[in-house]
Formats: structure tokens, C-alpha cells, sequence
């Protein structure tokens, strides 16, 4: 479990982060979302004991990070920024050194480095210096020194930057697995990586909370959520057909590839009516489409600053 | 304590898994030969002793532990491997004090490696052992002092050229505390008391007194207590940093 108490990091007159206060519990997977600078890595350092807060107090595992910081530090498994190892050692050394640092011994040990080396994959490159190591095998490298000593917390930041999408997706899948019984926050910049891995999505912008929710309801805030996408051999004739369906708002057509996009009114469904009106009138429909909703809009929308006051909470 | 072996056992493998100790190790040897056989006269004062070649030791400490101490945490602060480090379980002491230990046994390896001297004057001759003992104590002891400086500079930086520049320059100014050079510009404005005080910090003087084979417990509690307050402000450096 990790909570955190109105947490404020200044640097001079810079409020890096200001009053941020969440609970994660055990089982759930908290995504970070915000613009650089937004504040995630540095509410994350001060989660990991890295930063002292300016103000405002946060736990790990139930142990305060500044009052119990060993305990805290035991209890977690942090993945900075970059995933930064020590370049001169191999992987081996390095997995040997976290393991040392870790108190893990015995078979106990040798079980765990074994079990991480499979998990992501390190056995062809155990030998080699780190600092000879592409990107996606430093960042595995960092990630399996995080999960070595099986922490019930992990912070992640930015575990799949400058993963290949086969890399990625392996690291999800990781995540995912271990998600049951951890309590788990990553930082992302990647959306689809929301829908992929996170039970809850957190989007910060200039240090402070704007939106904590599934990110299915985050998917609900946007405004293409329930709209009906379409492309037809004729645009003229179903935009007519379409300008019949009585909850449709505001009808879209896309310059580049003539996709049409209805948006129905707040709180209507437009779906059946508009596969109705089409079928009325005759047009050729070559797809169809109900969507979901876009979180890159609702990124966007949301942190740019264009949010009604129910956006925030 | 199981953190500093931790963290002790990491950076002594660092050092050998990298130039660094190599270059040091093969430079110190060459450079304390030369003085002592080219500068030191060794032969020519025709007496078996080794103070032609400890003469020498302050000032190659003076460029080379600061070559040692400049990485110990601005290198890590530069990488981003501080961040792991400090959020590993072990506690501040265990790191500051791991990593001065490593660097300091370098040294040590370093310095044992002379022993081809030690082994020629005692063929030449039949030297004061004892007093060659307490020199190599007393030459060990100032290295780690050097050290502790480097490490509270290196702490204070990410760039290790700044943390190698400022390093030799206190340590300079340290080694001369007793001399005009240092004592002139206090005496300017500063009482006679602080002045002395400055005198007495001065490496040279409880260098040479330990050299001269008489080792007081004076000379050891300066060394160390250098050591000390140098590693307490490298932790205070670093806390003032996290909180910044």
C-alpha cells in the first residue's frame, strides 16, 4: 500500500509538486500521466525516499518514507528515471550486488536471480558489461534489479521508454502478472499503456492532481465517447442520412481519409439509430464504428487547462 | 555494517573493473620512483632510509587523490545510479563510509605495491624499520584525509572536474596551513589564537613528525578525526541535497 498526505517538493519559487495526496491499495495498478514536468518522477522520488518533501508526508507498506526509511525501502522496489545501473559491471555482478544490498541468501537468492533473468529475458547477456547493452536490455536490466527481492510495492518510472513493441508488450505482461498481490505505480507517457496495464489512471499537470479515475471513465470524459465513426462510398448521401438522427450533436468528416464521425448528444446513444437512418436511405457503409472514447483527447483537454469543474477532484 | 561490506565490495571491484585503477596504480609507482631516485637523490645521500621517497608523498597525493575522490558520488549523481543507491536498504553511514573504505584500500594497494623500495634499501643497507613503518602509517593516513575532502567536494557536484579543481585546492591550502604562504594572509586580520589553530592543521607538520618514526597519539587523533568531520559533512552534503 502506498499513501501519500499532501505532498508539496519547492525548488526556490518552483513548486515542483503541490499537495498531491492519493492511496494505492494492494492489487491495484496506478497509472502516472502527465506532461514532462508535470511533476510524476518527483512525486515518485519522494515515494522512493530519494527526495525529502518540502511538506506533507507519504507511506509505504505502512511505513512512514522519512521516520522508517529502511523499513519503507525494504518493503519497495523502484525503478528510476532511465533505469540507471552501474555501466562497468556485468549483469550478473549487478543482480549479485541488488541481491547483497537486499540481505537475499541462500537458495532464497539464487531462486530470485533466477527467476528475474527468465522473467525478462537476460540469460544470452548475463556476462556482459551493462554499459555494452542496447537500451531495452539496460531498462530490463534496471527493471529485474527493482523486482529482485519480490517487493509487495513497486515504483516504476517509465518502465517501457525505448522498448521495442515486442519488449513492451513482454514488460506489460510482466506487470500484469505481478499485479494481483502488489501495490504498483509506473509513469507513462504512452496512453495505450493505460488501457494495457493500469486499474486507475492519475493525470497530473503543473504538480497537482486534475483527475484520478478507471481509465474507462477517464475514456467516458471524452468527447468521442459513444460517437459513431463511419466511412461510406458516398460522404454527401450519409451525411444526409446522418443529419436525420435526431440525438446526433455535430457531424465531423475527416479531410484526409473521409472518415465521418458522429457525436451524439451528452448522455445518448446514437449507435442504432444511425445504422437505422443509413439503412432508410440506402447508403453504402464500409465500416462502421462505436467508439469508445480517446484519452489522448482526454489527455489533452484535461491538462491543457480546458476542463469543467467536474474534471477535478 | 552488511551495508557498507555491500557497498565496499561493489566499488573496489568498480575500481579494477575500469582504467582507473590501473593508470593510478602504474602513475604512482613511476612518479614516486622518479622523485625519490631523480629528485630524492636516493643513492647519493648515501643513508638507508626511505625519507627521500615519503618527502614526495604529499604532493602526488595532492593531484592523485583527488583523481580517486572526483567520481566517488559526482559520477553516480551524473548517471543517476545515486538514485538507486540511496534507495537501496542501507543507511547513509553505510554508503559514505563503504565508499571511503574502498577508495582508501585502493590507495593502500597502491602504496603496498612500493615494497621493491622498502626490499632495496633494506639490501643496501639496514635501515630503521620502524621508522619506515610509521611513515607508510603516517603516508596511508594522509591519503585518507585527501579522501575524506574529495568525497564531501565530490558529493557537492555532478561534474568531476569542478569536485577534482576544488579537492586539490583545499588540499593545498591544507598541506601549507604552517607556512607563510597560508599563515600571512590570516595573520592580516585574524587574532594570533586562530592563527596558531590554522598552523596546526597543517598535513605537512604531523606528516613529518609521524615520519620521523615518533608516533603520537596527537598526529593519529588529527588523521582521523580529519577523516571523520570530512565523511560527517559528506552526509550532510548529501541529506542537504535530498531535502534542496
Amino acid at each position: 500500500m502506498i499513501e501519500t498526505r499532501q505532498i508539496t517538493k519547492r525548488y526556490g519559487d518552483l513548486v515542483a509538486v503541490d499537495g498531491i495526496s492519493f492511496k494505492v491499495e494492494s492489487g491495484q495498478v496506478l497509472g502516472f500521466l502527465g506532461p514532462n514536468g508535470a511533476g510524476k518522477s518527483t512525486t515518485m522520488k519522494i515515494v522512493a525516499g530519494f527526495l525529502a518533501p518540502t511538506s506533507g508526508s507519504a507511506t509505504v507498506a505502512g511505513f512512514d518514507v522519512e521516520t522508517q526509511p529502511l523499513q519503507a525501502k525494504r518493503a519497495l522496489g523502484y525503478l528510476p528515471e532511465g533505469a540507471p545501473s552501474y555501466g562497468e559491471m556485468n549483469v550478473r555482478e549487478f543482480l549479485n550486488f541488488i541481491a547483497d544490498a537486499r540481505e537475499l541468501r541462500g537458495d532464497a537468492r539464487d531462486q530470485r536471480i533466477d527467476d528475474v533473468v527468465g522473467r525478462l529475458h537476460l540469460e544470452a547477456v548475463l556476462e556482459q558489461p551493462i554499459d555494452t547493452l542496447s537500451k531495452g536490455f539496460k531498462r530490463r536490466v534496471g527493471l529485474a534489479g527493482a523486482i529482485l527481492h519480490d517487493p509487495k510495492v513497486l515504483i516504476l518510472d517509465e518502465p517501457t521508454d525505448g522498448l521495442d513493441p515486442n519488449q513492451k508488450q513482454e514488460v506489460r505482461t510482466l506487470i500484469n502478472s505481478m499485479a494481483r498481490d502488489k501495490t504498483i505505480i509506473i509513469s507513462t507517457h504512452l496512453l495505450e499503456e493505460v488501457h494495457a496495464v493500469c486499474t486507475r489512471a492519475i493525470i497530473i499537470a503543473n504538480g497537482r492532481i486534475l483527475a484520478d479515475a478507471t481509465p474507462a471513465e477517464l475514456e467516458a470524459r471524452s468527447r468521442y465517447h459513444q460517437a459513431v465513426s463511419l466511412t461510406a462510398t458516398s460522404v454527401q448521401a450519409a451525411k444526409e442520412a446522418l443529419a436525420r438522427v435526431a440525438d446526433i450533436a455535430a457531424i465531423e468528416v475527416d479531410p484526409q481519409d473521409n472518415r465521418i464521425t458522429a457525436f451524439p448528444k451528452p448522455g445518448r446513444s446514437i449507435f442504432v439509430a444511425v445504422g437505422d437512418a443509413l439503412k432508410a436511405q440506402g447508403v453504402v457503409v464500409r465500416e462502421l464504428a462505436l467508439e469508445a472514447g480517446r484519452l489522448d483527447e482526454v489527455f489533452r483537454t484535461i491538462t491543457l487547462g480546458a476542463v469543467g469543474p467536474e474534471a477535478r477532484t | 555494517m552488511n551495508g557498507t561490506r555491500t557497498i565496499f565490495k561493489r566499488e573496489l571491484r568498480s575500481y579494477f573493473a575500469t582504467p582507473v585503477a590501473y593508470v593510478f596504480i602504474v602513475i604512482f609507482l613511476l612518479l614516486s620512483g622518479a622523485f625519490t631516485f631523480y629528485i630524492g637523490d636516493f643513492y647519493e645521500r648515501g643513508q638507508a632510509d626511505l625519507q627521500p621517497f615519503f618527502n614526495f608523498h604529499p604532493w602526488l597525493y595532492l593531484f592523485l587523490v583527488p583523481a580517486v575522490s572526483m567520481r566517488l558520488w559526482a559520477e553516480e549523481r551524473k548517471s543517476g545510479t545515486i538514485e538507486l543507491l540511496l534507495t537501496l536498504p542501507v543507511t547513509m553511514w553505510q554508503v559514505v563510509f563503504g565508499k571511503f573504505l574502498a577508495a582508501w584500500t585502493f590507495i593502500a594497494i597502491a602504496l603496498v605495491l612500493t615494497f621493491p623500495l622498502w626490499l632495496t634499501v633494506n639490501y643496501l643497507g639496514s635501515p630503521d624499520n620502524g621508522v619506515i613503518f610509521a611513515s607508510y602509517l603516517g603516508s596511508l593516513l594522509m591519503a585518507g584525509a585527501f579522501l575524506a575532502i574529495g568525497s564531501c567536494i565530490s558529493a557537492t557536484t555532478r561534474n568531476q572536474v569542478v569536485a577534482f579543481i576544488l579537492t586539490v585546492v583545499i588540499c593545498f591550502l591544507l598541506l601549507l596551513a604552517g607556512f607563510p604562504l597560508v599563515l600571512d594572509f590570516f595573520r592580516a586580520f585574524a587574532p594570533q589564537g586562530v592563527v596558531d589553530a590554522i598552523a596546526g592543521l597543517s598535513f605537512l607538520t604531523h606528516f613529518a613528525s609521524i615520519g620521523k618514526g615518533v608516533i603520537d597519539l596527537r598526529d593519529l587523533i588529527y588523521f582521523v578525526l580529519m577523516i571523520a568531520v570530512w565523511l560527517y559533512a559528506t552526509a550532510v552534503v548529501i541529506d542537504m541535497k535530498k531535502a534542496a
